[in-house]
């Protein structure tokens, strides 16, 4: 009789404490999260815009989160200590936001299996690892369609970074835009082998001007080709952050990255227990690609562009849409198809219409 | 003039070995006071910066990770600098033995046995010893000054760099991403403690300062190296072959600064990247000085610099600082040995005020 009264009395205790205690944790529980930047906040371009996500989050919970951040972490190896530390300090959910973090992040997250990651632009996932991007392509579609309409000298320069499979994709839906709306257009691209590096950036811009270009889009992220374009009178679309303010002149649209929609969602995800590792992928539809205002631009275009920024977030529209023929004229992608994810996400091909060859 | 600088005539050797430290304790209370300034408990800040880092094993480990190619860059420039050679490129060197290390690692990925790991490393010695010995070269034969040969040849040296991660060495699996494939495991430094990251790397380093300091203090080379250093024409007219002392120093140099990229791409990286330095190889310079170009001094100094970033990256953690925090402690420090050397080696008069005191000193 006595003994399992006492176990259960007992029972009873521990599961009260153990309740009081989570209750206790959940009262005082304040989410930690942690973000890791390549370049400092104030670039104006790829960081700045993730920081802007960050404070959304700030905002959007309260008191609920805390965040923190580390900012122009070199993509060596000092970027696993510093996502390490993240994770030990009690860093719950934690934002790689590099290329460059890719297998630092993976490193620590193995050794972490209850912090959640998420690193941007990578291809390589885990159990605790979700990968993301934004759809920037969506938005080079319709600069693409912009650029068409206003050109004059037919010729539209692109500053790209590096051939990856991102940058490659943005230069094939500007290709894309041109084919459909201006097949005599001519699309020019400068390799700076740089994500930031305003002096090349502005070389690359006034050497594209001197050759007749006027209208420049850029996969680069300081203004620095905005302030040629400016200066030189020819027109230009900002990259990241919104870059009018830059070029009053010359700015005609800016596709910008606005990663707070993601960022609140998966901070809520991690709170409520639901988070999953996946490769999200975020687009207009999402609020992740936001084209804020066309300047400088006849009302006509900017009411068409508007309609097309209407039609892809409504999924009416899709910038890779068949026929797309490859540089060589075989058939990619067949008519009533689009490109499939998996060839968006390598791609590696340029499609018919870019002149020039992907450098090897 | 208002304030006026005499030579103090001699040196005191104890206060030459004090002015680091006392230069480290005025950094200390000003930043507590810039702590303070901000709001924060300076005593809590200070911790976080300067312990908190270090307060673990995994701490510990990463103080060796990240003081190793610092401490290999700076020991190698103590030889040159000791001859009065200024090698500015020890970045460009430690680049070139981190790409050439790489370019042999990348062949060798399904590679097993023991003489994997060697092989790459001597690759990467090689590699900063050659980059070296082309500024030498220019040195000896056109008399180019070093200073500007070896700062161009960093830019050389990454640019190299680059375009080889974006180009041969690219990993073909990598959807174009500028990175080679990871190495293989053979190809590896050996972790030395579990769970961390701490590589054989550090033992390289910690013999290296022995090897230099015995050349430095104990051998007829060390000998010629520092007479060459302290007049150039004495070291002619005893004889010594200043040309090959050039050659043999810049080589050290090199070397030492190849191993410490071979020691990065191979240790915590595991794979060739466009960035594995964030300027080692010029942080190992402001590292020789502040060690006052002495093994054990440079050892202790590199430890200090390796925390002071390792810091600066936990009270942005910790305490929302801003990454700035890191370069305003750097510069603190900097400038207050520079300060107090000054000081120990001259004195400050106030003519204006006791010009008859100064007179009479002067007499005596």
């Amino acid at each position: 009789m006595k003994k399992p009264a006492l176990k259960k009395l007992l029972t009873g205790l521990v599961a009260g404490l153990g309740l009081a205690a989570t209750l206790s944790v959940q009262a005082a529980d304040q989410m930690k999260v942690g973000f890791v930047y390549v370049g400092p906040i104030g670039d104006h371009g790829w960081s700045y815009q993730h920081d802007q996500g960050r404070l959304a989050v700030e905002k959007h919970f309260g008191d609920k989160v805390k965040t923190t951040y580390v900012e122009n972490v070199p993509e060596g190896a000092d970027a696993e200590r510093v996502i390490r530390n993240l994770a030990k300090t009690g860093h719950k959910l934690i934002f790689t936001t590099s290329f460059g973090f890719m297998n630092p992040t993976l490193k620590v997250a193995k050794q972490f299996p209850r912090v959640t990651f998420e690193h941007a632009t990578g291809y390589k996932q885990a159990k605790n690892v979700g990968t993301y991007i934004s759809n920037t392509y969506e938005g080079r579609y319709v600069a693409g369609f912009v650029a068409a309409k206003v050109t004059k000298s037919n010729k539209i320069g692109y500053i790209a970074s590096f051939p990856i499979p991102e940058v490659i994709r943005d230069i094939n839906a500007v290709q894309m835009a041109l084919n459909k709306y201006n097949p005599e257009a001519e699309l020019k691209i400068i390799w700076v082998n740089s994500w930031f590096d305003p002096g090349k950036e502005a070389d690359a811009a006034n050497a594209m001007i001197d050759q007749g270009v006027d209208v420049i889009l850029q996969h680069t992220d300081s203004p620095a080709a905005m302030q040629a374009a400016n200066r030189r009178g020819v027109y230009a679309v900002g990259q990241a952050s919104d870059m009018q303010h830059f070029g009053p002149k010359a700015h005609v649209m800016s596709v910008v990255n606005e990663w707070a929609p993601f960022y609140i969602n998966r901070v809520q995800q991690v709170m409520d227990g639901t988070w999953k590792s996946e490769d999200h992928w975020g687009g207009m539809a999402e609020g992740e690609i936001v084209i804020p205002e066309f300047t400088n631009v006849p009302a006509d275009v900017a009411e068409e562009a508007q309609s097309l920024i209407d039609a892809i977030s409504a999924g009416k529209l899709h910038p890779f849409a068949g026929p797309i023929k490859n540089q060589k004229g075989e058939l990619k992608v067949a008519e009533g198809e689009i490109l499939e994810h998996g060839e968006m996400a390598g791609m590696n091909w340029f499609i018919e219409g870019v002149s020039s060859e992907i450098p090897k | 003039m208002l304030v006026k600088l005499e030579p103090r005539g001699q040196h005191s050797r104890k206060m030459a070995y004090l002015s680091p430290v006392l230069a480290g304790v005025l950094t200390l209370i000003t930043s507590g006071i810039f702590f303070f300034l901000q709001g924060l408990d300076p005593i809590h800040a200070l911790k976080t910066m300067l312990y908190t880092p270090i307060s673990d094993t995994y701490g510990l480990a990463e103080w060796c990770v990240k003081a190793a190619p610092i401490l290999l860059c700076a020991i190698g420039l103590a030889v040159v600098f000791k001859a009065q050679v200024w090698n500015i490129g020890a970045e460009g060197q430690l680049l070139i033995g981190g790409l050439l290390a790489s370019s042999v690692a990348v062949n060798v990925i399904e590679a097993e046995g023991i003489w994997v790991l060697p092989a790459i490393l001597l690759a990467g010695v090689i590699g900063g010893a050659l980059w070296a010995l082309l500024a030498a070269w220019l040195k000896t034969h056109f008399n180019a000054n070093e200073i500007l040969t070896t700062i161009m040849l960093n830019y050389i040296a990454l640019n190299l760099l680059v375009f080889s991660v974006h180009g041969p060495l690219k990993d073909p699996n990598g959807f174009n991403f500028p990175e080679s494939a990871m190495f293989g495991d053979a190809s590896l430094m050996p972790v030395l403690i579990e769970d961390t990251r701490v590589h054989a790397g550090i033992l390289f380093a910690l013999f290296a300062v022995a090897a230099i300091w015995v050349l430095l203090s104990r051998s007829f080379m060390g000998f010629q190296i520092k007479v060459l250093g302290l007049d150039h024409s004495a070291a002619r007219l005893a004889g010594f072959k200043s040309k090959r002392l050039v050659w043999v120093t810049m080589l050290i140099s090199g070397g030492l600064a190849g191993l410490a990229g071979a020691g990065e791409v191979t240790g915590p990286l595991g794979q060739l990247v466009p960035q594995i330095s964030p300027g080692y190889g010029y942080a190992a310079i402001i590292v020789a000085f502040l060690g006052r170009l002495h093994p054990v001094g440079i050892l202790l100094a590199s430890l200090l610099m390796a925390l002071i970033y390792m810091g600066g990256e936990m009270a942005q953690i910790e305490l929302n600082m801003p990454v700035a925090i890191t370069g305003l402690f750097q510069g603190l420090l900097l400038f207050y040995l520079l300060a107090c050397d000054v000081l120990i080696n001259f004195r400050v008069t106030l003519p204006w005020l006791s010009s008859q005191k100064t007179t009479a000193e002067q007499v005596n």
